[in-house]
């Protein structure tokens, strides 16, 4: 394979994948820590009728009016899973997924109905991802990586990614501190005056944005894969925070490198023929990791030291 | 359209599968094991392929649904397995186990569908219908088999409906009684991977949760009652499922899934916003009134006092009329606020109105007198037990005394034939 195909065809796609399993994993430890897992399934659902509607008010699959319409329908879907729970009191997980199915069905019927789903934005997008699709023509050799005019066809999920990418990060850089005290001890956080509440929805947001991010190159099922796979592993393997948080971010960026190279390319470069879906091999990826943390941690609870530290744990 | 036998015959099927969705979903929700549903549909997914996949590879035709649906259910009970398993660890709860086996499963059905569709066309027809359901394309006997699970399902869930209700209410009666709530928790397992294997191909694998959950919860906000709920949640099912196969029959291309998910968020919003007693509007309309009553005691109160204070006297009723703007400042209220109430309660005949003044009627003097014994019951109370100041009393008092009954109001007071005089002051708030 030359220089020039690969980046022209595999680049993009890598670049995606590092993008949003690196950040959806990075999200994923503050959920998993936070016990809120099942918020990541939800929101990633729920964003999908907003994602629509921006799509359908301007024609067009331009980053920015998704984003709000996709941050809109997740603040509805948060809002509304606390009625639900408060007013029919049923429990929290039952009340998520009635509000967020509903949410999802609603997303179906939307694209059905304005049209979107036969112009741009289909189905196959939303149930399996687009990984493969992402090409970057405008690539001619390794110089086109410092031309900013062959950069700036790159392909626009791209964009998007990247900027979810570092806001995120940057996110998670300036509220260190605030996070950790909020996942390990809520009431202590409040206690020493954090607006735990707005904590909660600047995360809340932030796994949103990132499942619209992540939607254009995996779909909308699978980024639920990479919101809590990565973390729940690290969760297995290690207490410390730092350690669970970067850890996670790592796991998934590697995790998506890893599904990328096993789905089409390393069989096409020992000369096989079948190239799967990259990101079902993601998520596949993702469900193998915690396996393999599973039987790690098992592993190392059977040696003495362990067992002995372990009751309670 | 034309009511032809197929579609006859995949709405019944899908009346039925709603039916006994909405019966196991409701023990479900009741058990708190309502979400299982959505790894245990997700993760039929790669069972579904593999089953055509394995049946293509024997020559038999892969559209039969059978070996599909045993495929399904050997997933999703892999699933359900893996939910337990990675929920032992203590490190992962459920939810963020089922999170895991749900999406990392459905990752290796896409995975192993994109395989399949490499394939030479006969293995992969129509595998991706069953993500988000398709029940125009279901043949008659495919909603054959669909219903004959689903009524197995039913059928189990009332030969076992003794056990569930001890299980559901009272784990610990039922343990009593010997029944062993282990082994009900699997069996009722067992019946939420049978009927979501069931509506697969009817409703989808992504939304299948919300057949289980969405009529159980409807049902939950208008009854208390197990039998009642469960009528109510297999009607609603039914009414979804049905739902959901005539919106398939009409726009072909419309996902069932979507139809049946939201005329079940349709019937949930309805129960949500009417239910008699949980319904949202019947809680808000219960809180006015009960803000009115509150009000109208504090007017009548006011009215008492103000002759009190005039040196009517306690116990009095004194024949002088009173100008609300004086109630008003007594009570720290906007005048047009005490204006409207005087309106309202000379119309319930409470007071009479003259002149932007008012009088007590005789039946208004009882429900104030009635209010003065509360208010100064619990205000005697308070005080009493060193419990607050005078005016702290007063406070806390206006926010207690509407709901006591007269017989907890005499058991208060000290002499309940006569009215203690205030504790405090008369006339304008402190």
């Amino acid at each position: 394979m030359s220089a020039v195909d690969f980046l022209r065809l595999d680049l993009p796609a890598l670049l995606a994948a590092v993008l949003a399993c690196g950040t959806a994993g990075l999200l994923g430890a503050f959920l998993v820590l936070r016990r809120e897992s099942l918020l990541g399934d939800a929101l990633s659902h729920a964003v999908l009728p907003g994602i629509i509607v921006g799509f359908a008010l301007t024609g067009a699959r331009a980053g920015l009016p998704m984003l709000i319409g996709a941050l809109a329908a997740a603040m509805a879907a948060t809002l509304l899973i606390t009625l639900v729970r408060r007013a029919a009191r049923i429990e929290s997980g039952a009340a998520t997924g009635a509000v967020f199915t509903t949410f999802f069905a609603l997303g179906l019927v939307l694209m059905e109905v304005t049209g979107a789903r036969s112009v741009d934005l289909d189905l196959d997008c939303v149930l399996f991802g687009q990984l493969e699709t992402l090409v970057w023509l405008d690539a001619t050799g390794w110089g086109s990586l410092l031309d900013p005019a062959a950069l700036a066809g790159l392909p626009r999920q791209l964009h998007l990614l990247a900027g979810v990418a570092v806001a995120v990060g940057l996110l998670v850089t300036l509220l260190w501190r605030p996070l950790q005290i909020l996942c390990f001890d809520p009431d202590y956080a409040a206690a020493l005056g954090y607006p735990a509440r707005r904590l909660e929805l600047a995360l809340n947001m932030a796994v949103a944005a990132a499942a619209v991010a992540a939607f254009e190159a995996v779909g909308s099922i699978l980024v639920v894969a990479m919101l809590v796979c990565p973390a729940a592993a690290l969760r297995l393997l290690t207490d410390d925070y730092r350690l669970q948080v970067l850890g996670s971010a790592a796991a998934g960026a590697a995790i998506g490198v890893a599904g990328y190279l096993l789905a089409g390319p390393l069989p096409a470069a020992l000369g096989g023929t079948v190239a799967l879906n990259a990101a079902g091999v993601i998520g596949t990826l993702g469900g193998v990791a915690v396996a393999c943390a599973a039987l790690l941690r098992a592993l190392r609870r059977g040696t003495p030291r362990d067992a002995v530290a372990a009751p309670g744990a | 359209m034309t009511l032809g036998y197929n579609t006859l015959v995949v709405l019944a099927g899908c009346a039925l599968l709603g039916l006994a969705a909405g019966t196991v979903g409701a023990f479900a929700l009741l058990r708190g094991r309502a979400l299982l549903a959505d790894a245990v549909g997700h993760a039929a997914l790669p069972g579904v392929v593999l089953a055509a996949l394995i049946v293509a590879a024997f020559g038999a035709d892969p559209r039969a649904l059978p070996p599909l649906l045993a495929g399904a259910a050997v997933a999703g009970i892999a699933g359900v397995l893996a939910v337990q398993a990675l929920a032992r660890t203590r490190r992962i709860r459920e939810d963020a186990a089922i999170a895991i086996v749900l999406s990392s499963f459905y990752a290796a059905g896409v995975a192993l569908l994109s395989y399949v569709q490499t394939l030479p066309a006969a293995a992969q027809a129509g595998l991706s219908k069953f993500i988000l359901g398709q029940a125009a394309a279901m043949r008659a006997e495919d909603a054959f088999w669909a219903g004959a699970v689903a009524a197995l399902a039913l059928a189990a869930c009332l030969l076992l409906f003794q056990r569930l209700r001890a299980t559901c209410f009272d784990p610990d009666h039922a343990r009593v009684l010997g029944l062993s709530t282990q082994r009900t928790d699997i069996a009722l397992l067992g019946l939420i991977v049978t009927v979501t294997v069931a509506g697969l191909q009817a409703v989808g694998l992504i939304l299948i949760v919300a057949l289980l959950v969405l009529p159980a919860a409807t049902a939950r906000l208008l009854t208390f009652r197990l039998p009642r709920l469960l009528l109510i949640s297999a009607a609603t099912g039914a009414l979804c499922g049905m739902a959901g196969a005539a919106a398939s029959a009409l726009d072909p291309d419309l996902p069932t899934g979507a139809a049946v998910v939201l005329a079940g968020a349709g019937c949930f919003s309805l129960a949500l916003l009417l239910a008699p007693e949980r319904g949202l509007l019947a809680a808000g309309l219960r809180r006015a009134r009960r803000r009115l009553a509150a009000a109208e005691e504090h007017f009548l109160r006011a009215a008492w006092e103000a002759q009190e204070a005039a040196g009517a006297g306690p116990g009095t009723a004194g024949d002088r009329w009173t100008p609300i703007a004086a109630l008003a400042a007594a009570r720290g209220w906007r005048e047009g606020r005490a204006w409207r109430l005087a309106r309202w309660l000379a119309f319930r005949d409470l007071v009479a109105l003259s002149e932007r003044q008012v009088h007590l009627t005789p039946r208004g003097a009882a429900a104030a007198r009635r209010a003065v014994r509360a208010h100064r019951a619990v205000e005697h109370h308070l005080l009493a037990l060193g419990a607050a100041d005078t005016a702290g009393a007063d406070r806390l008092a206006d926010l207690v005394e509407h709901g006591l009954s007269p017989e907890a109001a005499s058991r208060l007071l000290p002499e309940p034939s006569t009215l203690p005089a205030s504790p405090h002051a008369l006339g304008g708030k402190a």
